[in-house]
């Protein structure tokens, strides 16, 4: 028993190393007691060192503590995603106007930290408790985060509406989950799909419902369609450097686990035919997009907009998942490393256009390519980027997501390609709404130029260039995908 | 396989990089070379026509392309994207050559590239951002015509939507903005027909050699090498579906009836090179990729269909030429005679013989040339009066008797008047669709070509009408002081001019070009 704690802890020192920084952050927030960069330094350093280790796990695959965690490519790829996505919102924060206004001086840094371990643990866990406790330290650090600007009323809001949602959502997903542990007497995932294949399904209902209940959990974290009610507002009350984090870190998270719950659990003809949970994530997934393309149309402000378009985009990505074999799979993941430069610039442009006019809403921003082009221009790359317009990393995530749709046929999906490619169609609306602000409108009356330092236009240079680089030359991306999902064993 | 290098460049890649790099220059230099970015402009434009010159003397009529990769000429093949494990084995191309469909594309794009430099000096805002634009467009556009593997075809032809995007938006007219998502959206709604239809052809290929996937438009031309579900030769049903697919993608861009409505506004909108562009080559990308992918890839499909291209190839010619005579708007005019000019191009296509696919793609040529003329006619009297009612005009023929001389000649070129070299591909294409290759269709197939010659007399009626409307009649008091055409303006007009004359009374050395192209193309579809 201690040998395996033991062996367990010597695979663990990834996330161990992200909880001593957490705690070196917080003794050195109480000594120096002023908002200082030594602290997110501090954090920067953790992190780094985190990738060396989580790097070493490459290629790795076990199962520590008894059967709680997994250690395969599959959850270092996405703890390196998170581990990028961190250290970008470490920056975002510290070049954010918005955050400086905060009565906290450094506690963004370690709850950033934890939202990260626990985006770690989410990625890792094969087991339902394991799942459903990691899935909670994420939301409580999120709900935090969102009502990080205690003095505005609309971040306070945010963060109580972030809680009701939430704490309903994981609700219902702890009873699917106790569902399905009354059926197969076993929370771990392996196990159930083990239960599952060798025994007859017979109670298909519950099965169903327990899936759909755990699909609310993990629903309201990617924020899908029917789950999303929380996001437009939370994305717009929140600071922006946290609704960034939240788009992207949260919801990757979410994906991480969702995707090996239903893979890992569920993966099988059988099982899909019994359950019939593939329709529900078709059904998820559609209304998503539907709901996320043609609601963004209407949105004035920036941030209402790219919580739409996250709603969609997730859309997107559960069609990946619908195709249930290894090319979908693939796509999932080529999907969400394109999210991850793509989003965060989108966010990052918005931060730096809010730092200078105080507001993100459109209406404001008419003729901002010409104060600042580097804006207008980085900002149109993101925009592209996400309506998947090709040489940008956003086309190659929806060309391998449509790919894999058409090229099954078992069933034949491929009027599922059909609806997610014309709702991009409809995406490109809005994307371009967006630009057609900042360089077809003219403001009433010329508005002096805006200048930007050197920092915010390396930081927004640094998640600009990968997505056009990754858009011409994909060769890494597609490689990174192709061992990220070996474990599955998927056809 | 040959190619031709300049220092150790492949010709094709110095076609489609050239204004790619003019383009880097003038994002480069500072704001205090404004002035010089126009000529920048012009001089890598230039240097692409020199370079399309070059490439043009040492062409081999002789050799076919289409579906032989052995006979293309200027082959650059280079992998991209090559990625070989277990499951996902992917290998994309930069694959560009020319045969004898592309060849005439090439040295069009050149072409109007460079008269379209040459007609935009009367841009006044944001020059850096509308020249290094307008590079990017040529890089898009040259791009499509050279690219013979699917993926990289796929990503030319959506690139070039983003400049033309923000060239009709902030540089447009009034409603630019309307026109500019118009654009946009259609063409972007078209393009998801096709990509889907890329996939599946993906899907269902197989490289003889290396036993995986391919891109490889050429290496699919052959049945043998589309052994998979979706889309081979046995499922008869879904690939009608896929022809029918990628035909829509195509038809938008053409456009076709009724897919048509973006063209009006965005010429309106756009500024006159722009028009000039869109007219002279983005047009010919809908016809030239229904020759290449369409056709090629489908030829069963294209034979099952030929008589509704020919349907619609009828509507376009009588309904575009109706339209264009309840026009008021000169430029809305010529934007609707341009719908019923292509219509020739998609009637030549339906008739499956010689004479008329020659006839169709030496009309996308003519067209192009032609409307760019009468494009760049408007742009002078616009930029002079700033209006385009054809009503406010009258009695120009006396005011600026050079403008008048250079016009005529693009105006009765417009109508097909013999000697003039429209009047030879229309009657290549009046000739093969009546003595058509289409099988059991070939009667109706003459009936619709008897019907869509009417489109001829509408087309001289609205433009002689426009003539008179314009250059005869009394001048008004308010356009007195009007100048005749200035160098620039004869620059851009007389070469058009002097091509369009050349290629009435000698064709035979360009038609020449694509013979050999053609007739592998029919070769392909004889095979159903």
């Amino acid at each position: 028993m201690q040998n395996l704690i033991l062996y367990s802890l010597s695979n663990f020192i990834p996330e161990t190393i992200l909880v001593v920084t957490i705690i070196v952050c917080i003794i050195a927030d109480l000594i120096i007691r002023k908002k200082s960069f030594a602290v997110t330094f501090v954090a920067i350093v953790g992190l780094v060192l985190s990738f060396v280790f989580v790097v070493k796990q490459w290629g790795l695959s076990m199962s520590i503590f008894s059967g709680m965690l997994a250690i395969d490519n599959y959850a270092v790829f996405f703890k390196l995603l998170f581990i990028i996505s961190t250290l970008f919102i470490l920056l975002f924060v510290e070049t954010s106007k918005e955050m400086k206004t905060a009565s906290h001086k450094n506690e963004h840094v370690y709850l950033i930290l934890s939202l990260t371990t626990g985006a770690y643990l989410m990625a890792s866990s094969v087991n339902l408790i394991m799942m459903y406790i990691s899935l909670e330290m994420v939301s409580l650090t999120s709900y935090i985060l969102a009502g990080y600007l205690k003095k505005d009323k609309r971040s306070t809001e945010a963060a109580i509406k972030y809680i009701i949602y939430g704490a309903a959502s994981s609700g219902i997903m702890l009873y699917g989950m106790t569902l399905i542990y009354g059926y197969t007497a076993t929370m771990n995932i392996n196990e159930i799909f083990l239960y599952l294949s060798k025994n007859p399904i017979t109670d298909t209902p519950v099965l169903l419902a327990s899936v759909i209940m755990i699909s609310a959990g993990f629903g309201y974290k990617i924020s899908s369609v029917p789950f999303h009610f929380w996001t437009p507002d939370v994305y717009e009350g929140a600071p922006i450097p946290i609704t960034a984090f939240l788009a992207v870190t949260s919801s990757a998270a979410g994906f991480s686990v969702l995707v090996r719950f239903f893979l890992v659990g569920f993966a099988n003809t059988e099982i899909i035919t019994a359950v019939k949970w593939q329709e529900v994530i078709i059904v998820f997934s559609i209304a998503s997009m539907i709901i996320g393309n043609f609601v963004a149309v209407w949105q004035t402000s920036l941030k209402r907009l790219l919580a739409y378009s996250s709603i969609a985009q997730s859309g997107y990505i559960l069609l990946g998942l619908a195709v249930v074999n290894s090319a979908g799979l693939f796509a999932v993941i080529l999907y969400l490393s394109a999210y991850l430069f793509m989003n965060l610039g989108a966010f990052y442009v918005t931060i730096l256009i809010h730092n200078k006019l105080g507001t993100d809403n459109m209406d404001e921003m008419d003729g901002l390519g010409y104060r600042s082009p580097f804006i207008g221009v980085t900002m149109a790359v993101f925009m592209f980027s996400l309506a998947g317009i090709p040489a940008t990393v956003g086309f190659i995530g929806k060309f391998y997501i449509f790919s894999a749709l058409i090229n099954t046929n078992s069933p034949n999906l491929t009027w599922l390609a059909v609806v997610g490619l014309l709702n991009s169609v409809v995406s490109l609306f809005f994307y371009v709404k967006v630009l057609k602000h900042m360089f077809l409108n003219k403001p009433e009356k010329p508005l002096p130029e805006l200048d930007y330092g050197y920092a915010n236009i390396l930081i927004t240079l640094l998640l600009a260039v990968p997505t056009i680089l990754f858009g011409l030359y994909f060769t890494p991306l597609l490689r990174l995908a192709e061992n990220s999902i070996k474990i599955f064993g998927l056809n | 396989m040959p190619s031709l290098n300049i220092l150790g460049i492949g010709v094709i890649s110095w076609l489609i990089f050239l204004p790619v790099v003019g383009m880097i220059l003038i994002l480069a230099l500072p704001k205090s070379f404004t002035k010089y970015y126009k000529y920048i402009t012009v001089v890598f434009t230039f240097l692409l026509c020199l370079v399309a010159l070059f490439a043009l003397m040492n062409y081999d009529t002789s050799k076919a392309g289409v579906n032989s990769i052995d006979s293309y000429q200027f082959v650059e093949k280079v992998p991209w994207i090559n990625l070989n494990v277990a499951n996902f084995r992917v290998y994309i191309e930069y694959f560009v050559a020319a045969d004898g469909l592309s060849f005439p594309m090439i040295i069009l794009t050149a072409l109007i590239g460079l008269i379209g430099a040459i007609a935009s000096f009367s841009v006044d805002k944001n020059e850096k951002g509308y020249y290094s634009l307008y590079l990017l467009l040529v890089t898009g556009m040259m791009g499509v015509f050279c690219a013979l593997d699917l993926f990289l075809f796929f990503v030319f032809w959506e690139v070039m939507l983003l400049p033309m995007y923000f060239l009709i938006g902030i540089w447009g007219g009034p409603r630019r903005e309307y026109a500019a998502i118009k654009f946009f959206l259609y063409t972007l709604f078209g393009s998801v027909f096709i990509l889907i239809t890329i996939i599946a052809l993906y899907f269902s290929s197989r490289d003889p050699v290396t036993g995986i996937y391919t891109f490889n438009m050429v290496t699919m031309m052959n049945p043998a090498n589309l052994p998979n579900w979706p889309l081979a030769l046995n499922y008869t049903d879904l690939r009608l579906l896929a022809f029918v697919a990628l035909f829509i993608g195509f038809a938008i861009k053409v456009p076709v009836f009724p897919f048509h409505t973006w063209l009006p506004d965005a010429h309106v909108e756009a500024p006159t090179a722009i028009s000039v562009i869109l007219a002279g080559v983005l047009l010919k990308m809908g016809t030239y990729g229904m020759f290449r992918m369409s056709y090629a890839l489908f030829p069963d499909a294209a034979k099952y269909f030929a008589l509704w291209i020919a349907v619609l190839a009828m509507i376009n010619i009588i309904y575009g030429a109706l339209c264009a005579m309840a026009q008021t708007d000169f430029k809305k005019l010529i934007a609707y005679s341009s719908i019923s000019h292509m219509g020739y191009v998609m009637l030549g296509m339906a008739s499956m013989t010689e004479i008329g696919f020659n006839g169709a793609i030496f009309q996308m040529f003519n067209h192009g040339t032609i409307t760019a003329v009468l494009f760049l006619a408007v742009g002078v009297i616009y930029d002079r009066t700033h209006t385009r009612g054809l009503d406010d005009f009258g009695g120009l023929a006396n005011k600026m008797p050079k403008y008048f001389g250079v016009v005529m000649v693009g105006f009765f070129a417009s109508i097909g008047l013999p000697g003039l070299s429209a009047f030879i591909s229309e009657a290549f294409v009046f000739i093969g669709a009546f003595t058509n290759n289409t099988g059991p269709y070939e009667v109706t197939m003459r009936v619709i070509t008897i019907i869509s010659t009417l489109g001829i007399i509408l087309n001289a009626a609205y433009i002689l009408w426009t003539i008179q409307r314009v250059f005869l009649g009394t001048l008004p008091e308010k356009w007195s002081s009007l100048k005749d055409l200035n160098v620039r303006e004869a620059f851009s007009l007389v070469p058009l001019i002097i091509i369009i004359i050349v290629l009435g009374i000698y064709p035979a050395p360009f038609i020449k070009l694509m013979t050999a192209s053609v007739n592998q193309l029919l070769g392909i579809i004889a095979k159903f």
